[in-house]
């Protein structure tokens, strides 16, 4: 395992770096720094520069601004062939006319290693994605999860000071994108390769990476562990983002300090004041529908409505119960409840999150 | 589009005849086709094979193989043979060649593209006798090209370019270019961008990437492109008579096969050199194609 270990640096910084399309800015003034051996997730839905971000890394995208530097040396005018990164693609871009061993071989043959180191590399590779039985075999007659498998083997046979993958498991089926996504976990922490991964998935990002960078529309929202933006999400987008399936417009009654007391037609709640609004602002109340629990009667914190649809999720029941004022509310619940069920939700006040509404920020 | 679930009643036992022939892909959409096969019958089947049984038929008499036996014995005949593929081989190649670099310049977007391309396949629609009229205006004994090369003095005597081996050569580069071009830019936008940049990451510089990425996948298209242009230079007639040499350099195998028919009125003669033209074709198109078989062929769409 050792022989594929990387060659550390101590950091990457991604100094205001700008990329625009025309008139279309799609990375705004990113700044980042990543430390030797991170797992780095840039989170987001598409078309919020997750993906240019990354093939500004790549080299594979000229910056409209800013630089990048790795370990102090401007790096960001180098072509992709001479920073020595690695990457996973989308699409896995295996090349079709060469086998599995030839693609593995194929950047240790550009580099110029000895025929006897490259072979005894390849063959490690190939052990360690568990592909020795198909070397031979050429990507059209591999599964997609074999051509991912692959593509990883193609990319961490080079022991490249970065890994930089692009949305890797997103043409898998669910079964296997976990089965990968462990795989993936696995090869970072025997390799401890530092890596750079880009997803739309919050699940995905949680699970792998050591540090989230959430994006919209060319900004980042949040750098943080994944504890950090799944509790406290630094704002209303992230929050939406991060599972917060509840959005509530409300407007805000009473502050006091932390806490905050919201209304909508229909509830009353008491929250945590994330924007530090005063009386009387248009707001959103955030909570996720696991927060949510079938209380009886004298819990504080409590709505009242009706439930109007369920679906059947195993333990659980996720329940869009409507409120007398209209609203609908999302719950995940392991109570059973059916349609028309009078209920009572209650919430900690600590797990409703309120925000500044959209555009009174 | 979506198969129908319920059977109509009374025909339970055995599927209909319609459905069964549908399986095999036999249905009403076939006869889309008659057009097209009663087209290439009328105006390709029929002519091959009533010049093929005429030329069995030697208008002097002397056995059915006469006339191919006067072709290979009369030198005068024969040599087409070779100044036909002196002229077609090396402007095929070099179609091939010269639309390779434009082709892979012009993948992707970019201002002025159609405008540029326009330019390269306007030729196309020039026919031979107006480029013929051009290259006489421009490479003959007082065309621009030699008064440039005159007043530099870098010649002395006008170069001879047209009326000769050079006219011909370059009026089927520039007839023949834009098929090469329109055929190598989309076999070479059929490669998947993403393969390229990913040898990048790797490590391969450009002339890696192309030779061991673009060029690998765009070879089968590069094959198919040559025997197209190849075929098309290979039957030159108009531009061997305006800017070449018509009884010398340049008596191309099809002045010959003209010649025979409609100035002698030797028509099983002229069938013959038309059969002959067509088998020297075939041969070097399998030639080509066997080379490509050789190749990788599958997708080049990246996901393999």
């Amino acid at each position: 395992m050792s022989e594929l270990g990387a060659e550390r640096f101590a950091e990457l910084h991604i100094d205001h770096v700008r990329r625009a399309f025309g008139d279309h800015v799609a990375l705004r003034d990113m700044d980042l720094t990543i430390k030797g051996g991170e797992f780095v997730a840039l989170l987001g839905p598409s078309g919020c520069g997750k993906s240019t971000a990354l093939n500004c890394l790549a080299g594979l995208l000229p910056l409209t601004g800013g630089a990048i530097f790795l370990d102090g040396k401007r790096i960001d005018q180098l072509p992709p062939e001479r920073r020595g990164f690695g990457m996973v693609f989308q699409n896995y871009a295996l090349f079709p006319h060469m086998s599995v061993r030839r693609n593995i071989g194929f950047g240790l043959s550009m580099r110029k290693v000895p025929r006897t180191e490259r072979i005894r590399r390849v063959a490690e590779a190939l052990r360690l994605v568990q592909l020795e039985a198909h070397a031979h075999k050429f990507p059209a007659q591999l599964s997609g999860g074999q051509q991912q498998r692959v593509a990883i083997a193609r990319a961490i046979v080079l022991e490249p000071r970065l890994v930089l993958m692009d949305e890797p498991l997103s043409n898998l089926d669910a079964a296997l994108r976990l089965e990968m996504r462990t795989e993936i976990r696995r090869l970072h922490q025997t390799l401890g390769l530092t890596t750079v991964y880009v997803t739309h998935d919050q699940e995905e990002a949680l699970a792998l990476a050591d540090r989230l960078v959430v994006l919209r529309e060319g900004e980042v929202q949040q750098v943080g562990s994944p504890e950090e933006v799944y509790a406290h999400p630094a704002n209303r987008y992230v929050a939406g983002f991060m599972g917060y399936r509840n959005m509530i417009p409300v407007a805000v009654h009473a502050a006091h300090g932390d806490s905050v007391t919201v209304r909508a037609d229909g509830l009353e709640l008491v929250g945590a004041n994330r924007d530090d609004l005063p009386a009387g602002h248009d707001a959103v109340a955030a909570v996720r529908p696991e927060d949510f629990s079938v209380a009886g009667a004298d819990v504080e914190n409590t709505i009242p409505a009706t439930v109007e649809i369920v679906e059947y999720h195993g333990r659980e029941q996720v329940v869009e119960a409507r409120l007398s004022g209209g609203l609908a509310l999302h719950v995940r619940t392991t109570s059973r409840l059916a349609p028309g069920d009078e209920v009572r939700l209650a919430v900690p006040p600590e797990r409703v999150l309120v925000f500044a509404a959209e555009g009174s920020s | 589009m979506t198969a129908t679930l319920e059977r109509p009643q009374g025909t339970v036992e055995k599927p209909a005849l319609r459905h069964r022939l549908a399986e095999r892909g036999v249905d009403r959409v076939l006869l889309l086709l008659v057009p097209g096969v009663l087209f290439v019958a009328v105006l390709f089947v029929y002519p091959v094979f009533y010049g093929l049984q005429l030329s069995f038929q030697p208008k002097d008499g002397g056995g059915p193989l006469a006339n191919y036996q006067k072709f290979f014995s009369d030198s005068y005949l024969f040599d087409t043979i070779w100044l036909t593929l002196r002229l077609a081989l090396p402007a095929a190649l070099i179609n091939v060649l010269a639309s390779i670099p434009i082709a892979y310049r012009m993948r992707g977007r970019f201002r002025g593209k159609r405008l540029l391309t326009t330019i390269l396949v306007v030729p196309i629609t020039l026919g031979t006798v107006l480029t013929a009229e051009g290259l006489i205006e421009y490479l003959g004994p007082v065309g621009w090209f030699n008064k440039v090369l005159l007043w530099l003095h870098l010649t002395d005597t006008p170069l001879r370019l047209v009326n000769n081996y050079w006219g011909v050569l370059f009026s089927l580069i520039i007839t023949g270019f834009p098929f090469a071009f329109l055929l190598t830019l989309s076999y070479l936008s059929g490669i998947d961008p993403s393969l390229e940049q990913a040898a990048a990451t790797l490590g391969a510089d450009w002339r890696h990437r192309f030779t061991r990425i673009t060029l690998p996948l765009l070879a089968p298209g590069l094959a198919i492109t040559f025997c197209l242009t190849f075929v098309l230079a290979f039957s030159v007639f108009p531009s061997a008579y305006l800017v070449g040499l018509p009884q010398g350099a340049t008596r191309v195998i099809s002045i010959a096969a003209y010649e025979s028919a409609f100035r002698d009125f030797d028509f099983p003669l002229g069938s013959a050199i038309a059969m002959i033209m067509a088998v020297v074709m075939l041969a070097v198109i399998g030639l080509v194609l066997a080379w490509r078989s050789t190749l990788y062929r599958g997708a080049t769409g990246g996901k393999g």
